[in-house]
């Protein structure tokens, strides 16, 4: 399991309620229903892995997330979990306040933007910059709104949204942000993970 | 014809009280079963079947000679393993396959019953199945499935008896007949009717049967259970055994051959009665209803879990309307799944050979039945 999705699982409680948007092939949410008690339920937009997630007995629902989170009551889930498919929504506000909406917390992991190698990439070459996290052309990538960590921090006070905690990755190494270091972070961090509330 | 004596068949001696207010009793419910049922009874599957079918949902039919409804998904190492589980399925009651039915015998005038049998629902028909339960003393089954009609009775079934399944696949199916669904039934029901051998009903009496309003009845609802593409693709403007048009009304296109020949054997395996009243308890299916509009308040009891299943090609039964009852399970904290199946096959496509259907049942089936 990759080093982001053992983060997340170490900071969801056991016994909880976890709602996982864009679950993939549901690799997080068996880990957290067969380690923690969870009871998970996934998102998921395609149909493949959708099929997979429910021949491995977890409970996602095929669906398009921007639209279908309405379904949910609110507050009817302790966490929900948004790994790295924020940028591709076409209202990355409005999934978060679903999100902050049917679950008390959300932990939500984005491509950081600010990170060096793209900053460099963009100044050097002058063209789209493709990482390892962005491996696409500009012309096929799935990604409408690309933020940094940074950006990140400033959109959450903006809407007072509560960062309870903040953690860069890169490569296997996590560290925490703060207003102290954000800058740095924002510079030397491939992913940014965030635990919000409102 | 002693109807009884030539299925197997359960007589339910306890009275149900039907919807329409009539109470039946000592009424036959007949049924087949596949595989073995295990000494822990743990590993028993209702199959429900849809507006056509009966109790031979695999295997060979007695009756037609041909594979059951659903041999595709029911069998030996098959979608359900008939080497692993226990499928019970049951002609429902209003059918003709020998469950009570209007062409069930009035004991009181030796006639059949024809339109004097009362009007059923589909909560009466998954009433009427339940017994099974207690015949074959099974306290819990593993699953309860079924396609289209088959469907709603599963959610009616998880409905009633919340604590009786512990999983439930509902399959292209609604929880609430919508005014297309009831108006292409009325049209059946129209053309039967308007047969002269239909006779008000009583069509067995004079040894005749209404078989020309039948066969166009299933011929009009033939072409909603296939997909536009999918009759495009089939027949095209394919002309039958001709090289060219005979400027008649004689079976020119190879789709009209087709939907004839549909409807002509349709009549001989089914009773016109029957399908008006099995049409009737499709357009009565309500469950929104039967709850105040708050469909989530049908499953708030059960611990079941669910796996929904549409079909990208179906437009009688359409996705948006199986997300509905999505929607309801999560608005209540239900334990559900949902997919949409890729298929250009219409709303046929529960009934026929497509990979990624079967296998995703298949999955489903045996995780969550070694996860016990």
């Amino acid at each position: 399991m990759k080093k982001e999705f053992k983060i997340i699982s170490e900071i969801i409680k056991k016994n909880t309620r976890v709602l996982d948007v864009g679950c993939g092939d549901g690799t997080l949410m068996k880990f957290l229903k067969e380690n923690k008690n969870v009871d998970a339920r996934g998102f998921e937009i395609s149909k493949n892995k959708v099929q997979n997630c429910i021949g491995k007995g977890l409970s996602v629902i095929e669906g398009d997330a921007e639209k279908d989170l309405q379904q949910f009551p609110s507050a009817s889930f302790d966490y929900a979990v948004l790994s790295q498919t924020l940028q591709a929504f076409y209202n990355p506000e409005k999934v978060i306040d679903d999100l902050l909406r049917v679950s008390k917390k959300a932990i939500v992991t984005i491509p950081n933007f600010g990170f060096w190698k793209i900053r460099l990439h963009l100044l050097l070459k002058g063209t789209m910059p493709i990482t390892k996290n962005l491996p696409d052309e500009w012309y096929n990538t799935p990604n409408l709104h690309m933020c940094s960590i940074k950006d990140f921090f400033n959109f959450c006070s903006k809407k007072n949204i509560k960062l309870d905690q903040s953690i860069a990755l890169n490569n296997e190494k996590t560290s925490s942000i703060n207003t102290g270091n954000l800058n740095l972070k924002n510079l030397s961090s491939e992913l940014g993970m965030f635990l919000i509330e409102k | 014809m002693n109807i009884e004596n030539k299925f197997k068949t359960l007589i339910v001696k306890n009275p149900l009280t039907l919807d329409c207010g009539k109470i039946i009793n000592n009424y036959p419910v007949a049924y087949e079963t596949y595989g073995i049922l295990n000494e822990k009874k743990d590993n028993a599957i209702l199959a429900f079947h849809a507006l056509t079918g009966d109790q031979y949902a695999s295997g060979i039919n007695p009756v037609t000679k041909k594979n059951g409804w659903w041999s595709h998904l029911i069998g030996p190492s098959k979608g359900i393993d008939t080497n692993k589980y226990f499928v019970i399925c049951a002609n429902v009651i209003g059918g003709c396959m020998g469950s009570y039915g209007p062409s069930s015998i009035d004991p009181k005038t030796n006639e059949t019953l024809g339109i004097n049998f009362p009007i059923i629902t589909i909560n009466d028909m998954v009433n009427a199945q339940y017994n099974l339960l207690e015949f074959f003393k099974i306290k819990k089954l593993f699953s309860v499935i079924g396609g289209s009609m088959g469907g709603m009775q599963v959610l009616q079934f998880i409905s009633n008896f919340p604590d009786k399944a512990k999983t439930a696949i509902p399959i292209a199916c609604t929880a609430s007949h919508s005014a297309q669904n009831i108006a292409f039934n009325e049209l059946s029901r129209q053309s039967i009717m308007a047969d002269s051998n239909w006779k008000e009903g009583n069509y067995s009496q004079l040894n005749i049967s209404p078989d020309k309003g039948l066969s166009v009845a299933r011929m009009a609802a033939h072409i909603t259970y296939l997909s536009k593409n999918g009759l495009q693709e089939k027949f095209g403007r394919n002309l039958q055994e001709r090289d060219k048009l005979k400027f008649g009304f004689d079976a020119d296109f190879q789709i009209e051959s087709y939907l004839r020949y549909q409807g002509s054997i349709f009549v001989d395996r089914f009773d016109a009665n029957s399908y008006l009243y099995i049409t009737r308890a499709m357009d009565y299916f309500d469950l929104i209803k039967q709850f105040d509009g708050n469909l989530s308040k049908a499953f708030i009891q059960s611990k079941t879990k669910f796996f929904i299943i549409s079909f990208t090609s179906d437009w009688l039964y359409p996705t948006p309307e199986n997300k509905d009852i999505v929607i309801a399970l999560n608005a209540c904290g239900a334990d559900v799944g949902f997919t949409e199946i890729t298929s250009d096959k219409g709303h046929d496509s529960f009934l026929l050979n497509v990979p990624d259907f079967l296998n995703t049942i298949k999955k489903f089936l045996n995780t969550n039945y070694s996860s016990k």
